[in-house]
């Protein structure tokens, strides 16, 4: 089947099997890579994309579902490219990964929860994200990090209001 | 080593500072490559299933389908302790998981549905299931047959055909029987740490290609791509030149990933259909691949009447699994660890890695330690309640100081337990007074580490100003792609960001035994540093020859020479040496147990860790109210980093501590996937989270930093069994503590005491975090 979507900004179709998973659609079709696959049960949210700012575990979900949807993946992130989105450059400076394989799910997670609501305190970042397991790092640099991401996405969004 | 070591931090100046890593942009953007992202052109895939027969041949898509009969010509039996696993199972299955055969085909799917088809008649054998039985008389063996051992020396002794028995390991000094006689008093237990899961989140990936010329090339997730390298060339009867092992970034280890895993099977599929094969296993298979390996251990102590430890006598059983992998390494590090960092004039430990029918064990973060800490360290609490002393006084008072042994005939101890010991009680005591159902604990371990110093390095410095390290240690996130270029940059006196790392890639780098052991700042770092020593030795020889002066007439700076009122950078000096643009030399450096490494072990990794717990009483839950880590570095390369795999260690840690355990059903896995196997969550990140480190400068590493990111997995278990009992008197022998357990246990104590009795333990009266000086 053919289904139509907007990838990271930019209009994309694509001939798909019924059966594909997002995951497979997008690693394998798009080779965007950035989508890790680990349990491929919905517990470790490694896989974590955003369909309409919304996140989805894309082990699970099939592709047929994206048509005429928004996804972002951890490569359309950096926005114009090459300029790090805020979380980026928080899980850089407080050294919020080790391996890496959890962190584009863990940013993009992250990415919905800030979207959604940028006055978090530190449970709801801890309620929010625990659906996302990284096995190295023991979970104090990528709360950090989103601290310092919702502190600067805040002050944006200040700056957006007065200005508007 | 020399007088670089003994600089003041403030003179570093791109080393002791936490610098971006190296990795970091890649993987926050998602381009950092990693082996699962690999693929080659008319790669196949493959995927595993326990059967196999001819119906599967015939399906579309489908190339080809090897088992054990198809292996032709190959040495299908490996294993770098003993050459005892077989690349797919011959003849028998010896535990549910095993793979049996493998079909490749065009793409995933097509492998993945032929699988189905695939057939298989068993004869079902007697298991042998738990260490008791594999022990037996007369009992069902496993093996049941001779192996030869593998890359390794010192496991030659494999009992092989008559025993269950792995490896066996006896580790004695002293009067032990003569000591126990003499003893004031003794405390004896038997305790239980259980199988577990190490949950790299990036599964076991290959990516074989075995080509026309005979020439192998394989990308893999592996720890030790050295030594996987070392296994192909032994199955497929190649050259070493002709093996080439490549690890791009890797999505996790924890020891879980050291020495060979599928790349041999990967190989032997391109090997057969002669063209690149995939194979990529899932989490439920990596389950189903390595396990670490559970231990009953018995164990006992004596005192004599000053509360001075005497002796320690330890029985180990392992449950090794069905194949050998680096458990004979777990058995010997374990009976070494047992003792700890104290002082004991009597020593009798026996370890016995023990074969069964179920997934094999082999390293886990820590290997061996954190199954023997959780025993000695609840021990030490136990024995000092018995002779109504504070533990954290008990301790120090038998703690080995800086310089002293501990080992006879190993290196002396070179780090400061007691005074870690006391950094981690003080920083817990700065809670306050303890809450009702809270406890506290303070625990350590003291580990032979680094593995066996066999580590060579190159740098290419190049006249434009840049610095490649050539180097054999996998990133596995550790962070040592960074920490290797902040000693190349400090070295060669450039900006880090001139400095590129290579790696790993067995054709490109020069050898090294293994990422493990906590080993690579100490032993890969002290080899970039002495290769660009050696290079600036040379370009010291080539500014001599330029200037037409003796060396002696000028001096060396960072970055380059003056002289007189001429500055001369090693960049420089090689453009105006070989009067070449883009030209380049090699410094290089061999390490192996010799000089400064001569001692065994390269150093004592310490883990340190204190926590604060706090116990729902109505549900058994316990939770993290404080973690504290003590990293004992000598000098911390990376502050950040470090601090941040202390934490990621203790963080594993509480997991085997709290949740973690596999469990088998007869012959069946029962809870080997995510849904049903819980690891630690963001909500299980503690209250309040102390992490330190303690710089003495005092290992053999560059500028005298020793290894970490190991040592705090370690003492978990045991602070919260210990905290356990301070807030509710209850005292636990097993792993983990489940809420049923405790809540069992609370039961169980309320059903046996009077209801006047029912309080917290007469022991400990005091904090057990005071401390004397």
């Amino acid at each position: 089947m053919k289904i139509g979507f907007e990838l990271n900004g930019k209009a994309a179709s694509l001939e798909i099997e019924p059966r594909e998973t997002l995951a497979e659609v997008l690693r394998a079709r798009c080779r965007l890579t950035g989508v890790k696959l680990s349990c491929e049960a919905q517990v470790c949210g490694s896989c974590t994309v955003l369909v309409d700012g919304l996140p989805v575990s894309a082990c699970t979900y099939l592709a047929y579902e994206i048509r005429d949807k928004r996804v972002t993946t951890i490569e359309g992130l950096a926005d114009p490219p090459g300029r790090l989105h805020p979380l980026q450059q928080a899980f850089l400076d407080h050294f919020a990964f080790q391996c890496g394989f959890c962190t584009p799910g863990m940013i993009l997670a992250a990415k919905s929860l800030l979207d959604e609501n940028v006055h978090v305190s530190d449970e709801e970042i801890i309620a929010y994200m625990s659906g996302n397991l990284c096995r190295c790092t023991g979970y104090l640099g990528i709360l950090k990090a989103i601290r310092q991401a919702s502190a600067e996405m805040k002050a944006t969004w200040k700056e957006n209001r007065s200005t508007s | 080593m020399s007088d670089a070591n003994k600089r003041d931090a403030k003179a570093f100046a791109v080393v002791n500072h936490s610098v971006p890593r190296a990795d970091g942009v890649a993987k926050v953007t998602g381009s950092a490559t990693y082996a699962s992202d690999i693929t080659l052109e008319r790669m196949a895939w493959a995927k595993l299933l326990a059967i196999d027969v001819s119906e599967a041949k015939r399906q579309p898509g489908v190339i080809e389908v090897l088992t054990g009969n198809d292996l032709g010509s190959l040495r299908p039996y490996y294993g770098h302790a003993v050459k005892d696993h077989p690349l797919l199972a011959i003849g028998k299955v010896r535990f549910v998981g095993e793979p049996v055969a493998a079909v490749i085909g065009a793409d995933q799917l097509s492998a993945q549905e032929a699988l189905d088809k695939i057939k298989v008649e068993y004869e079902e054998l007697v298991p042998v299931l738990d260490v008791e039985s594999a022990l037996a008389p007369g009992g069902v063996l496993v093996h049941g047959m001779d192996y030869i051992g593998g890359a390794f020396r010192g496991f030659d002794d494999f009992p092989g055909g008559t025993k269950n028995i792995c490896q066996a390991v006896h580790v004695e000094w002293g009067d032990v029987d003569a000591a126990f006689a003499s003893a004031a008093h003794i405390a004896e237990g038997e305790y239980y740490f259980p199988m577990v899961y190490a949950y790299a989140m990036e599964p076991y990936v290959a990516v074989a290609d075995y080509d026309s010329k005979g020439q192998l090339t394989v990308y893999s997730s592996a720890q030790h791509p050295f030594m996987v390298r070392h296994d192909l060339a032994e199955i497929f009867d190649l050259p070493l030149n002709s093996v080439r092992v490549i690890v791009p970034y890797v999505g996790g280890g924890y020891g879980s990933k050291s020495y060979t895993k599928i790349e041999p099977l990967t190989a032997a599929c391109s090997w057969k259909v002669s063209r690149p094969v995939k194979l990529q296993l899932s989490v439920e298979e990596a389950f189903l691949t390595t396990r670490s390996d559970d231990a009953r251990v018995y164990i006992r102590t004596a005192v004599d009447d000053s509360g001075k430890l005497i002796a320690k006598q330890a029985t180990i059983h392992l449950d090794t699994g069905a194949y050998a992998e680096n458990s004979p390494m777990v058995c010997r590090k374990a009976a070494n660890r047992i003792v700890g960092p104290y002082r004991f004039p009597h020593v009798r430990v026996d370890c016995l890695a023990i074969y069964t029918n179920t997934v094999p064990a082999s390293s886990y973060r820590g290997l061996g330690a954190a199954q023997i800490t959780f025993p000695v360290e609840s021990q030490m609490d136990e024995l000092a309640h018995k002779i109504g002393c504070d533990p954290q006084e008990f301790r120090l008072r038998n703690l080995a100081h800086s310089g002293e042994s501990i080992h006879p005939g190993l290196r002396p101890i070179d780090a400061d337990v007691p005074g870690d010991i006391r950094l981690a009680a003080e920083t817990l005591r700065s809670n306050g007074p303890l809450a009702l159902k809270h406890g506290r604990s303070v625990c350590c371990s003291c580990s032979d580490a680094g593995a066996h110093p066999v580590t060579l390095a190159m740098v290419h410095v190049y006249a434009d100003g840049s610095v490649s390290v050539m180097s054999g240690s996998t990133e596995i996130g550790q962070g040592s792609h960074t920490v290797l270029a902040q000693i190349a940059a400090e070295e060669m006196g450039v900006p880090l960001g001139k400095v590129r790392l290579v790696g790993s890639d067995t054709g490109v780098t020069l050898f090294e035994r293994s990422t493990g052991a906590s080993r690579t700042t100490t032993l890969m770092g002290r080899a970039v540093m002495e290769a660009c020593r050696e290079a600036i030795t040379q370009c010291k020889s080539m500014a001599a020859e330029l200037l037409g002066v003796p060396a002696g007439e000028f001096t060396e700076e960072r970055g380059g020479i003056r002289h007189g009122k001429d500055w001369l950078s090693w960049p420089e000096i090689i453009e105006r040496y070989f009067q070449m643009e883009g030209c380049g030399i090699i410094g290089r450096a061999y390490l192996r147990r010799a000089g400064a490494l001569k001692a065994v072990p390269v150093f004592w990794e310490i883990g340190v860790v204190g926590v604060e717990i706090a116990l729902d009483e109505e549900t058994g839950k316990i939770s993290l109210d404080t973690l504290v880590t003590v990293g004992d570095v000598g000098l911390a390369i990376h502050p950040a980093m470090t601090e941040s795999q202390d934490l990621g260690a203790a963080t594993m840690g509480l997991g085997i501590g709290l949740f973690e355990e596999l469990i088998y059903e007869g012959q069946q896995l029962m809870n080997g996937t995510l849904l049903e196997y819980r690891v630690p969550r963001f909500s299980d990140l503690a209250r309040r989270v102390e992490l330190k480190l303690v710089e003495n400068h005092d290992g053999v590493g560059p500028y005298g930093a020793k290894g970490g990111g190991e040592g705090c997995v370690n003492p978990i278990g045991a602070c919260l069994a210990n905290a356990l009992y301070q807030a509710a008197g209850v005292r636990i022998r097993r792993l983990p503590l489940t809420p049923e357990r405790v809540w069992k246990a609370l039961q169980e104590q309320k059903s046996q005491a009077p209801a006047s009795q029912r309080k917290p333990p007469a022991a400990p009266k005091t904090d057990v975090t005071k401390t004397t000086a």
